[in-house]
């Protein structure tokens, strides 16, 4: 008698706990697709980057690069990331071109050689020019790359947020899950935190100082990764945002690597 | 010859419109090299000091359509005259609009997708004083233009003007025994350096694959050679560039960690016509034991037809080796491996390791040994000449 009550509590648990799960999901593909909506039709921009990497002891170190970005319709972004510093990897280029569900195509350009290196995408895990930035969290964020959970609301700095979980569908990825925060109002993420694959708390990404561009587009000025097991961090600061200049497909090949100065 | 036309760039970069988007960038290296045997040569050294230095100047105005890049090279050397040496490494104009892409001036351009030989690479000469490698080439004069459309991307390369190899004098060290004496260099047509030379070459990107197919014909940038005597009767090797035609194809594949790559030649017109390749594969374990160093290993297979005659050491050869990089602060690196010639036993090891200092500095590492060397293989002559390079360069 116990028993049979208990087995139709654990079944009854099972089905709404498998409905209740269903809906968490919808939930969190929701939220994520209106935020990749309202984020969508900015036709290409360009910008300037600089990375301070600071180490657990305080020592500093500086990036700058250059990026222009194409939005492709029904696939990834092509992005071009031009180095300036340091010195000696001046005139180097990344040319990426994502997709959505298979691996992105990447090409490496070393000035000093003239060479134009296919290089493997699996790599996503690896940190971006020695700093807190893996190449992951760089990459355009499509929709597809995750499944989604709606976990909770939240309030951060007096804004409302939802709060969801993203879990990297790429096996390659560095990541069992993330944890996102978006604000309710404008649909922005305003922190991010990375699990590792053995689901510890590897890093927090805040963003601050959004600006909106041609009254529908929001970008972080600061984006600042802090590395919670290692101590690092990297501010990651983008400036001269311009959106809708003549970026075409031909800005986005061999030979526009090759120009790129 | 090239001064006269350093000087023509210098005075065009200065009539350039001014407020464009000028930008500059050059670097010093101070290179120290030590022997650990004795050289074959009485003449030659056990150590060596060397200064270069490269500036480059890059103006584009017109919305970017428009550019001028200019960059001299010079180095000062303790021992071996000629590999004091200057050159004019690029000093071009270029337009490009839509698609459509043309340089006029010297240029430099790359071609092939191996680590070890660049086996297709034939546009600009190999600036042979620099390093063994072959990667360091000399300003080609050309006209070049280029049509980059949905059926890939084709060049058209006319040039006018043919650079010479360069090789040490009888001092420098490591070099082949005896010496290649470049002052006596023959040339198989009578137009000897100003035989305009011409090639085609078309790519694509085939979903995970670059594919290139080319067609040089020309004087051949790889020179034959032949026993002679230099003015003071000592036995030289004297070069000789004969009127090629030769077809390549490289291929280069990211499937998953793997690089696939492949290169291959068919050369007529020097000797009996003949075919050649390299190709191999390079995969990557990543962030290896949970730190965020990567680990490539490497092989690369080298065929030459011509087998022991070859005018490259590189006829039936093995490469194996490793890449570690630390993806640190310092952009921390090192690439280490052995080719072994498979028929005969000889074997070349090599080193080279990088790592950043500050900001604006960089320390280099390099180590060469040769060992097993047979008296027929290409590199008999380097048999004695192991060597290792210390290298700082301070960036601009």
């Amino acid at each position: 008698m116990f028993a049979r009550q208990l087995l139709i509590l654990c079944s009854l648990t099972g089905v709404f706990g498998t409905a209740w799960a269903d809906a968490a999901a919808d939930r969190g593909l929701d939220i994520a697709q209106e935020a990749d909506r309202r984020d969508t039709g900015y036709q290409n921009f360009k910008a300037e980057l600089t990375m301070l990497l600071r180490n657990k002891h305080g020592k500093e170190s500086l990036r700058n690069m250059r990026t222009r970005s194409l939005e492709v319709e029904d696939d990834g972004d092509k992005t071009m990331i031009i180095f300036d510093q340091p010195r000696d990897v001046k005139g180097t280029a990344l040319l990426t071109f994502s997709h959505k569900t298979e691996a992105d195509d990447q090409w490496l350009y070393l000035p000093a050689l003239k060479r134009v290196k296919r290089i493997s995408s699996r790599n996503k895990s690896g940190p971006f020019m020695g700093s807190e930035f893996a190449y992951e969290d760089l990459a355009s964020q499509e929709v597809e790359k995750y499944t989604y959970r709606y976990v909770k609301d939240d309030i951060l700095n007096g804004q409302a947020m939802f709060v969801i979980e993203r879990d990297p569908v790429d096996e390659n990825s560095g990541y069992k899950r993330q944890l996102v925060w978006i604000d309710q109002a404008e649909y922005r993420p305003i922190r991010i935190e990375y699990y590792d694959r053995k689901n510890s708390l590897l890093k927090t990404l805040g963003f601050t100082g959004y600006i909106q561009y041609l009254d529908r587009y929001w970008r972080a000025r600061e984006m600042y990764m802090q590395n919670h097991q290692t101590g690092k961090s990297t501010l990651l600061t983008w400036e001269n945002y311009q959106f809708r200049v003549d970026l075409k497909d031909s800005d986005f090949t061999n030979n526009s690597l090759k120009r790129a100065k | 010859m090239i001064s006269d036309r350093s000087f023509i760039a210098l005075l065009l970069m200065l009539c350039l419109p001014a407020g464009a988007a000028a930008d500059w960038r050059g670097e010093i290296a101070l290179e120290m090299r030590g022997f650990t045997q004795s050289p074959l040569d009485p003449a030659q050294h056990d150590s060596n000091l060397s200064l270069s230095g490269e500036v480059e100047y890059y103006n584009s105005w017109d919305d970017g359509r428009q550019s001028f890049t200019i960059k001299p090279f010079g180095r000062l050397d303790q021992r071996d005259y000629k590999r004091t040496h200057v050159d004019l490494r690029e000093a071009v104009w270029m337009f490009n609009d839509d698609g459509l892409e043309v340089r006029v001036g010297v240029d430099k351009v790359f071609w092939g997708v191996t680590e070890v030989y660049h086996l297709v690479d034939i546009i600009n000469q190999t600036d042979g004083v620099e390093n063994r490698d072959g990667e360091q080439k000399l300003g080609q004069p050309m006209f070049k233009a280029s049509l980059e459309r949905d059926w890939g991307v084709l060049d058209l390369f006319l040039m006018p003007y043919f650079r010479e190899r360069t090789f040490p004098s009888a001092e420098g060290r490591p070099r082949s025994q005896p010496r290649v004496a470049a002052e006596l260099a023959e040339y198989e047509n009578s137009q000897e350096e100003y035989h305009p030379d011409v090639a085609l070459r078309w790519s694509k990107t085939l979903a995970d694959w670059d594919l290139g197919l080319a067609h040089f014909r020309g004087t051949g940038r790889e020179p034959s050679y032949s026993l002679g005597l230099d003015g003071d009767g000592l036995p030289v090797l004297i070069p000789r560039y004969e009127i090629i035609n030769q077809s390549s194809i490289d291929l280069q594949g990211a499937v998953g960690g793997w690089l696939w790559k492949f290169e291959g030649i068919h050369r007529k017109g020097q000797g009996a016509s003949f075919y050649a390749a390299t190709g191999g594969f390079e995969y990557t374990f990543y962030g290896i034991a949970d730190s965020s160093s990567d680990i490539g290993v490497l092989t690369e297979l080298m065929w030459d037809e011509r087998g022991q005659s070859a005018t490259t050491p590189f006829d039936r050869d093995v490469f194996v080796g490793l890449r570690w990089v630390a993806n640190d602060v310092d952009g921390t690196e090192l690439l280490t491996g052995i080719v072994s010639d498979w028929d005969n036993g000889t074997r070349f090891f090599n080193l080279e390791a990088s790592r950043r200092l500050g900001n604006d500095w960089k320390l280099g590492l390099q180590a060469r040994l040769w060992d097993n060397v047979d008296d027929g293989d290409a590199l008999f002559g380097l048999r004695n000449d192991d060597y290792v390079e210390f290298k700082i360069t301070r960036y601009f």
